[in-house]
């Protein structure tokens, strides 16, 4: 399943570096990465494939959600097709 | 890949701007759960909504945490009581809504909605046990909300029933006197009801509708108050283009949602109801988007133009956006559920007699608003009569849910708590029209041309 990882919050160093190895230790592969940093906030937005992971996808919120909260970044999944729904015609 | 922008963008319209789905609701048939003895008919009705919306709240539950996107409500409707009930000889159908109650339990779903009857040209002897069981059912049940249609645009308006409606939402209100009258919030009062409907506290499965279905109501009005922010003092043209693009998003949503949600449970998608429904929750008003369009306070003059231009723009945009649309679709005005509304009507600026004309333009009618205690029942019927004159003339559905709140006035304020909030008792007239509710009988249905 092809999803959307977003990352939101202060800017430190090696938060890329963290959460590709925290993806690919569950076997999600990261199709293509966008990242910008506005005033202090780091924003990156990544898709990836799950279809290789062994967690289901709520698990693998919780994993990233619990992330977030121990990195103070706001971390999330989402299926890709709600993007797409509510931005393209 | 997408645009970081949009993706951005529909993140914050979830965290910031309280986008979610308001309801995903199962609309079941019962048809088949007729039975001579009511004992059979209540354990058929409960069979048949467990068997089929077992799984409801869990696909619910996996859908929102696969998109990211909340579902506030599982909710299940069902064919009008008094249809299947009338089978059984039994003196009142109280049985048949604690069925439905557990039921609802079972599922896990917050409202179960079709404990109804439809009377817009007369009564069946179902129809009148059903009505006369209305205030016992909604005391003694959680879940169970109940709606009776009381006009049509082909039949007129049935005066019987909306004089007997004004007695039986006194007698809800007393029974359920200690919860504030939350019995009554719980009750609509219907013209020209819509048989897909997902919204409670009104919905039921209607006769045309199929074994069962998926319909899916969107909400978003904290998405349209943000949209607007860009606006600032700009020509209605571009306020309109806005409220339609920011409407087809929201409704982009609502309908992968309801597709998903009908493919995961096998069961067809009926409609999206395009319906812009407030919560008390601060920033999720729809009156302070006419507000946001440039009155001082909802409910001054203006109002009705800025909620008429409001309604329309998000069916268009709305419209567009999904196969199917249905249900009541347009903007909600219930004042108890709107921090805005609620605002409104404690500075003075929003009365009874705005809010009946606002009703001339968008979905839905009188909405939970609370009276006082002492309003008579003969006054709350012509209150309904008034409302469904503007549905039966306009073709469009209007409805009353409204609460006479025992031992309070005006100036009081009845909490519900949660999604139904908290209403500020309004002043009604004080004239009485209890010769007009006297009379009775049929007021005929409308000429459908020379119109003017």
């Amino acid at each position: 399943m092809k999803a959307i990882v977003t990352v939101i919050g202060l800017d430190r160093t090696g938060i890329i570096a963290e959460i590709c190895s925290l993806l690919a230790s569950h076997d999600i592969n990261i199709l293509d990465i966008s990242q910008t940093v506005m005033k202090e906030f780091f924003t990156m937005t990544m898709l990836v494939d799950t279809a290789l992971s062994p967690l289901p996808f709520d698990a693998l919120s919780a994993v990233l959600s619990k992330k977030g909260e121990e990195m103070k970044l706001n971390i999330r999944i989402q299926r890709e097709d709600i993007f797409h729904a509510m931005h393209k015609i | 890949m997408l645009n970081q922008s949009e993706i951005i963008k529909t993140i914050e319209m979830i965290d910031r701007q309280h986008l979610d789905v308001r309801t995903i609701t199962m609309g079941i048939s019962l048809r088949d759960c007729a039975h001579d003895d009511v004992g059979r008919v209540s354990q058929k009705i409960y069979d048949k909504i467990t068997r089929l919306a077992h799984d409801l709240v869990k696909v619910g539950d996996t859908i929102q945490s696969e998109f990211g996107i909340p579902i506030v409500n599982k909710r299940i409707s069902v064919t009008p009581i008094a249809l299947v009930a009338e089978s059984c000889d039994a003196p009142d159908y109280v049985p048949v809504a604690k069925a439905l109650d557990r039921a609802a339990t079972e599922c896990g779903v917050n409202f179960i909605g079709g404990f109804s009857a439809l009377v817009h040209k007369g009564f069946t002897n179902g129809d009148r046990k059903l009505i006369a069981s209305i205030p016992q059912a909604l005391a003694e049940t959680t879940y169970v909300c109940s709606s009776v249609n009381v006009a049509t645009t082909k039949a007129g308006i049935n005066m019987d029933a909306v004089a007997l409606m004004g007695k039986i939402i006194k007698e809800t209100a007393a029974l359920t006197a200690s919860s504030g009258g939350l019995g009554c919030a719980k009750l609509v009062v219907f013209a020209n009801a819509v048989e897909d409907n997902p919204f409670m506290a009104g919905a039921f499965h209607g006769v045309g509708e199929p074994e069962s279905v998926i319909n899916v109501g969107v909400s978003g009005p904290g998405v349209v108050y943000a949209a607007l922010q860009d606006c600032k003092g700009l020509p209605f043209d571009d306020v309109a283009e806005t409220i339609k693009k920011t409407a087809f998003r929201i409704t982009r949503m609502g309908q992968l949602v309801a597709q998903e949600a009908s493919k995961r449970l096998n069961v067809p998608y009926g409609v999206i109801d395009l319906s812009l429904a407030p919560t008390p929750v601060k920033g999720d008003s729809v009156a302070r988007i006419l507000e946001e369009m440039g009155l001082a306070v909802c409910g001054t003059h203006g109002t009705t133009a800025a909620l008429a231009l409001l309604n329309d723009a998000v069916k268009k945009g709305g419209v567009m956006a999904s196969s199917h649309v249905g249900g009541l679709s347009g903007a909600f005005i219930p004042v108890s559920e709107d921090e805005g509304m609620i605002a409104a009507v404690r500075q003075g600026a929003l009365s009874l007699d705005k809010l009946e004309a606002m009703t001339c333009v968008c979905s839905v009618g009188l909405d939970m608003i609370a009276v006082p205690g002492g309003t008579s029942a003969e006054t709350i019927s012509a209150i309904i009569a008034d409302e469904a004159a503007i549905g039966v003339v306009n073709t469009k559905t209007t409805a009353v849910r409204i609460i006479p709140a025992v031992g309070k006035t005006v100036g009081d304020t009845v909490e519900f708590g949660g999604l139904l909030g908290s209403a500020p008792v309004m002043p009604v007239h004080e004239f009485s029209s209890a010769d007009f509710i006297a009379r009775g009988g049929r007021i005929p249905a409308p000429m459908h041309s020379l119109k003017n």
